[in-house]
């Protein structure tokens, strides 16, 4: 990673904070309009959930248009996972080559994006010599586990125990589709990510989507401290993220956005549109990830 | 579905021209006086949620803060109830009384019920609406049904711009009750082929499973009398991308607020980069212009 780059970035995060408190007048908080341009550039939302399928010639070519889409409305720093095409249940050989195209953007683009490392549980051993190469020995910062398998199972264990290791977070995609009897065959549940965090109980998971059908999720996860909700994806159905705030407490909520398929616009919307305390909207749009990383990067000699 | 290859088979649509604004709707100190139009807003309650904001009023103020001029409000009660008429005369009273010259009411018929054909009359003649807003999915009907035609015919005669909800909910996370399909669209252009002075609007139509297939939207694109809202458009930059690919695309801006965070549509306008006839199109111009030909009525 590029600590100048990184650094530079940081330093306009500061010079520009996530929202601006409010005047002696009118309400001027994340919610309050007008909403101008000039006004999002300046939100400086990080991104727990992006992937780069914008179109280019090479993975950083899709990230610089990624990026200047992400800079119209604020959002600063994004964790990017799981470059296309998609593969439900990856090779070693197909995982291995979406983690370069990631590394590849990390050269770039190191000062914006945060890597995770795509892992298939299916390929135990060769989950965690590629947990090793673009974690213990790369510049990458925690996990993307997808839908080979669900993960509840024991495959998983080990690769839980090399993260806490090495203090990489670990995001787990979950859905519950039509309660549960819609998923894909290795598509994990919610109730399912629990089981986990109750072998791990100090590890910290991410729960993708919250669960998508985020009225079961959220309960499903919600008696797991170390469990935080992904709020990317899916529809911005009112009352969700009150919900999450109300069930967990706004410290385990994280705003992501699954761009580029999920409009970054659709998403941080939900969390600017939200009946919740300013507060809690800058915990939610960058405080939480940003304490969630903090360890790995400290590895990383970065401090943010 | 691939919205670059939705439209790329789609003639060229007819270019909107700024209409009249309607009388007596609200205009905006904080939009500078601009008209903005929310093709998509709902009173009334959704059966499986509490939505917010929970009163008229509440959801009025909402929209004005951000400066909206003029929305158009169905009901969710006329989603369920086989009492249309009462819902339909609740939604104008709420929109006369608490809708602040902002509020249009959209009332809903539902050609299954018996005498359905009344209903049409009395949101046109004692309600006076401008619109009616349908949900097939729900009410079990098929845009092939000789009912919706008749329907889409008699609209068009009282001068009614009909709006169809595709869907409301991500059919995902339904509760199991009440889960229905999207409603498929694959009709609707033998439907504009018999009635062909009818205006269509199609309400989250890009919802998850979206509308039908890229061959449907293509053809009714080309009929140049479909407009869709986009609330439920996705993808980074989305409108731009689909703008890119469609120029002449209409798109009208609906929020499907309060079921979704009204911001959630509203950034979608600073996310991606519009010309300002884009943007002037998307805001006000191609919703009044739907609007604007329905009410020139079937002889135009």
């Amino acid at each position: 990673m590029n600590r100048r780059k990184f650094l530079h970035a940081g330093a306009l995060a500061t010079l520009a904070p996530a929202t601006t408190r409010a005047a002696s007048t009118a309400p001027s908080g994340p919610t309050s309009p007008p909403w101008t341009d000039a006004r999002l550039r300046r939100l400086g939302a990080w991104d727990a959930h992006c992937h780069v399928s914008t179109p280019g010639a090479t993975p950083a070519a899709r990230m610089e248009r990624l990026v200047a889409i992400a800079d119209r409305v604020g959002v600063e720093r994004l964790c990017v996972f799981m470059s296309p095409p998609w593969q439900n249940d990856p090779t070693p050989e197909q995982f291995r080559r979406s983690n370069d195209d990631v590394l590849a953007i990390l050269k770039e683009w190191s000062a914006r994006a945060f890597g995770f490392v795509y892992l298939n549980p299916n390929y135990p051993r060769e989950s965690l010599d590629e947990l090793n190469r673009c974690v213990a020995d790369g510049p990458m910062i925690g996990i993307k586990l997808w839908v080979a398998c669900r993960c509840n199972r024991p495959a998983l264990d080990p690769i839980v125990a090399r993260a806490a290791e090495l203090d990489a977070v670990i995001f787990q995609h979950t859905w519950l589709k039509q309660r549960g009897t819609g998923n894909l065959p290795g598509e994990s549940t919610p109730m399912e990510l629990a089981e986990l965090a109750t072998r791990h109980p100090s590890a910290p998971l991410i729960c993708g989507h919250a669960g998508g059908d985020r009225e079961l999720g959220l309960r499903a996860i919600r008696p797991h401290s170390r469990v935080y909700a992904d709020l990317g994806g899916g529809d911005p159905v009112s009352g969700e993220v009150e919900l999450a705030v109300r069930e967990l407490g706004a410290a385990r909520v994280l705003y992501g956005s699954d761009a580029g398929g999920r409009s970054f616009a659709s998403q941080l919307g939900r969390v600017l549109g939200a009946d919740i305390s300013d507060a809690d909207k800058n915990l939610i749009l960058r405080d939480n990830l940003r304490g969630l990383l903090r360890p790995a990067l400290r590895r990383k000699g970065i401090e943010v | 579905m691939e919205r670059r290859q939705f439209f790329r088979t789609a003639a060229a649509l007819s270019a909107t021209a700024l209409a009249p604004h309607a009388p007596g709707a609200a205009m905006s100190a904080a939009t500078g006086g601009a008209e903005f139009i929310d093709t998509q807003v709902w009173l009334g309650q959704w059966p499986t949620r509490r939505i917010f904001p929970a009163s008229t009023p509440a959801l009025v103020a909402k929209l004005q803060l951000h400066g909206v001029t003029e929305a158009w409000a169905g009901n969710f009660d006329a989603v369920l109830h086989a009492d249309i008429g009462a819902a339909n005369a609740r939604l104008a009273e709420a929109c006369a009384r608490d809708g602040g010259g902002v509020l249009l009411p959209f009332g809903t018929v539902n050609p299954t019920l018996p005498d359905w054909e009344d209903e049409v009359k009395r949101c046109a003649e004692i309600h006076r609406m401008r619109g009616l807003r349908l949900f097939p999915n729900y009410q079990r009907y098929a845009l092939t049904d000789p009912r919706f035609m008749r329907l889409l015919a008699l609209a068009t005669e009282r001068r009614l711009l009909v709006q169809i909800a595709v869907a409301i909910e991500d059919e995902r996370t339904q509760n199991p009750a009440l889960a229905v399909r999207p409603t498929d669209v694959a009709g609707l252009a033998d439907a504009l082929d018999r009635v062909p002075t009818a205006r269509v609007m199609l309400l989250n139509s890009f919802m998850h499973a979206g509308a039908g297939s890229a061959a449907t939207l293509n053809r009714l694109a080309a009929t140049r009398r479909v407009s869709h809202d986009i609330a439920a458009l996705e993808g980074v930059g989305g409108v731009e991308k689909l703008l890119e690919a469609s120029p002449e695309a209409q798109l009208v801006f609906g929020s499907h607020t309060p079921f979704f965070y009204f911001e959630s549509a509203l950034l979608k306008l600073h996310e991606s980069v519009l010309k300002p006839a884009q943007s002037a199109a998307l805001r006000s111009t191609n919703a009044r212009a739907a609007l604007t030909d329905s009410a020139r009525g079937p002889n135009r």
